[in-house]
């Protein structure tokens, strides 16, 4: 009961304004919408395949460092020196990020994941190699941290009122994530790909048996998986230096997002991470950053007494 | 999957004697003081990995938690460790945070007994609890490992936290005695070696007796069909609290035994990679055999001293290759490719009719399956 009455006393104490809480649930959206974009791609190689990647904090890595060397190489030579400033070239490095860590998706997938089909904790402990072999490729190349120039329209804040501030970055990634979603749901629920893809997750022999290249499905959905980890990364590098390290931070909020929305769905994936994005915020601020997040750990334990399955459980053969 | 094709008991036995021969008499004479010390803190690992075996080998439950044991278990015996070096004063970095009375949950470490029993009881404590509830909401194969991977994160996380009563991110590193004995004399380390040899040949064949047993079979059972054990009318719920709490309490064991070789234990050493460098010991030595894992667990630290003294950024890559190359190439590990070579080569005379018929059987189905996926 302890951390219950310290919630309440910390919030009387600090007097909790409206203006504090939309501030907390904004920071919590933004935790979120990072994990997110995280976890979209672990929860779809996941649902699909079986494949637990934990090489998936590495792409998110790779993903930062395409948006790095986009702006330190190819933008500079494009736009003149003061080119990373400009917005057109991050959002270009977004896209370079997408695709080619989706190329490396597509690579980990054809040579390694393929062979491992049907034995999880083998694809964990063989993406774990994968992740340490990238990690160590980053260090070689330079194992301090390196910043990443924000473009100029990004700094500042939407001001509402005094101490209802967003940062544009913050509503940036946001916005991305958004976009992000729109993109996958039409991907998945109006495209022919993403119906079979839907059908190959819901029931892998009927669907191949109906003509479903189930192997292509599994490639592609990987590296849309893969592409989207560098989405993140390249959202990362507005909120801080990247480094080799950058993704293990993240990989194990991700996987508990997968855990607590359900497999590979969709909207699961969604209210989970929006749900421990906004508990962390709040709980970090009434108690301790780390105790916070032990609390939401708990939470997430207990609540996964009451659905073994996660908040939205897709309901297939198995 | 498991061959239940033990070799000659006598045999065993012999090779055992053997072994406990060598470790206890031989290789103190001829090893240094430096490496009799290494050796000792390998084989703490050997001990982890034996604890990782039963519940992941046996049991077919992946758990990311262990080094989260092995450093409870650490801590643990390295706080009675603190207490007997500082004497009546408080530890060092305590005062560096103004804490000016020793913290309650010190206050039990100042009795060896006691921190020894609770470097055992804790993991075990918190390993069944966690265990119970996961279990008990029938979330199963991966998602035990995601979430006991979480668990590790998140307390690793939290000791960081924890400057003041546990000095955060330096970890505990003051302690020169033990039982009143002074750790760095090479007598104390030798005597922790043996003790290390004795405790990792007790714990070696309490499993094996645990897996030759009725459980061990259950602990099997739980592994190929889960659902069927449950309709035969056991409770997988209670056999596997039961032994993941015991391999917690393995791990424990091994953290209590490393923390005095070593002489530091910090969150560093409890972190995701410290639990699945643990895997891959086991993975490599062979998941399913007891000897499997101790031989892992030997083979890849001595690897990774030998390397990574020479170069530290290569040991890095290798283990990478190591994870993707045992996964790919030798899934049953070393014991696994040793078993295939000898039946190989035994397989030209004397060949059961029955086992070639399902090996056909199999690689029929094998096949049929192939044809299906393209």
């Amino acid at each position: 009961m302890r951390p219950c009455l310290r919630f309440t006393d910390n919030m009387l104490e600090r007097g909790f304004k409206v203006e504090s809480v939309v501030i907390q649930l904004f920071n919590g959206l933004s935790i979120g919408s990072i994990l997110l974009l995280a976890a979209l791609g672990l929860a779809f190689s996941f649902g699909l395949m079986k494949v637990i990647n934990m090489a998936h904090g590495e792409f998110i890595m790779v993903g930062a460092y395409v948006t790095y060397f986009f702006q330190q190489f190819i933008a500079v030579q494009l736009g003149g020196p003061d080119a990373p400033k400009q917005g057109v070239y991050f959002l270009l490095s977004i896209v370079a990020a997408f695709f080619i860590t989706g190329l490396l998706g597509i690579l980990l997938e054809r040579f390694l994941i393929r062979h491992l089909y049907g034995r999880v904790t083998d694809t964990l402990l063989a993406t774990w190699g994968v992740g340490l072999i990238l990690q160590q490729i980053a260090r070689s190349y330079d194992a301090r941290n390196v910043p990443v120039t924000a473009p100029e329209w990004l700094s500042g804040s939407l001001v509402v009122a005094t101490g209802l501030e967003f940062p544009y970055k913050r509503l940036f990634i946001i916005g991305l994530v958004i976009v992000c979603i729109i993109g996958i749901y039409f991907y998945l629920y109006h495209s022919p790909a993403g119906r079979r893809t839907r059908a190959t997750m819901q029931n892998r022999e009927m669907a191949a048996s109906l003509g479903v290249t189930t192997r292509r499905v599994d490639a592609y959905t990987f590296a849309l998986g893969a592409g989207l980890a560098g989405v993140a990364g390249s959202a990362l590098t507005l909120l801080g230096q990247i480094g080799p390290q950058l993704g293990t931070g993240y990989i194990v909020d991700a996987f508990m997002v997968v855990v607590l929305g359900g497999v590979g769905s969709l909207p699961g994936t969604v209210l989970a991470a929006t749900l421990i994005g906004v508990f962390n915020s709040f709980l970090e601020r009434s108690t301790t950053a780390t105790l916070g997040k032990v609390l939401v750990f708990v939470i997430i334990i207990a609540f996964l007494q009451w659905k073994p399955n996660g908040l939205v459980a897709l309901r297939g053969r198995t | 999957m498991l061959k239940i094709r033990h070799a000659n008991p006598i045999i065993q036995g012999i090779v055992f004697a053997v072994c406990a021969f060598i470790f206890l008499f031989v290789l103190p004479q001829s090893l240094s003081t430096f490496q009799i010390n290494q050796l000792g803190r390998f084989l703490t690992y050997a001990i982890v990995a034996l604890g990782l075996d039963l519940i992941w080998g046996y049991s077919g439950m992946l758990s990311l938690g262990q080094g989260l044991f092995f450093g409870i278990g650490a801590y643990c015996f390295a706080m009675y460790l603190n207490l007997e070096t500082v004497g009546k004063n408080l530890p060092d970095f305590m005062g560096l945070y103004g804490v000016t009375e020793l913290p309650w949950l010190w206050q039990p470490f100042h009795s060896p007994v006691i921190a020894l029993i609770l470097a055992v009881v804790v993991p075990m404590i918190l390993a069944a609890l966690l265990g119970f509830m996961i279990f008990r909401s029938r979330v199963q194969g991966v998602y035990f490992s995601i979430i006991t991977q979480a668990l590790t994160s998140i307390v690793a996380l939290l000791l960081v936290g924890q400057q003041q009563l546990i000095n955060g991110t330096n970890g505990i590193t003051e302690m020169r005695t033990i039982f009143g004995a002074k750790l760095a004399s090479p007598d104390t380390k030798m005597n922790l070696y043996l003790a290390t040899v004795v405790v990792l040949g007790i714990v070696f064949i309490g499993c094996q007796f645990l897996v030759r047993s009725r459980f061990g079979r259950i602990l099997v059972a739980l592994r190929d069909d889960e659902n069927r054990l449950r309709f035969m009318g056991y409770n997988p719920v209670l056999v596997k609290t039961i032994v993941f709490a015991l391999s917690a309490g393995i791990a424990g064991i091994a953290g209590a035994l490393f923390v005095p070789q070593v002489g530091i234990i910090a969150p560093k050493n409890i972190d995701i990679t410290a639990s699945i460098e643990i895997v891959i010991w086991v993975a490599v030595g062979g998941r399913g055999t007891l000897v499997g894992a101790i031989l892992g667990a030997l083979l890849v630290n001595t690897g990774k001293s030998v390397i990574s003294t020479k170069a530290p950024d290569i040991w890095s890559l290798f283990m990478g290759a190591l994870f993707i190359g045992v996964v790919l190439l030798f899934p049953e590990g070393l014991i696994g490719a040793v078993q295939k070579l000898w039946q190989r080569v035994t397989n030209t005379r004397k060949v059961p009719a029955d086992v070639v018929e399902t090996d056909a059987q199999t690689k029929l189905e094998m096949d049929a399956a192939n044809a299906n996926a393209k």
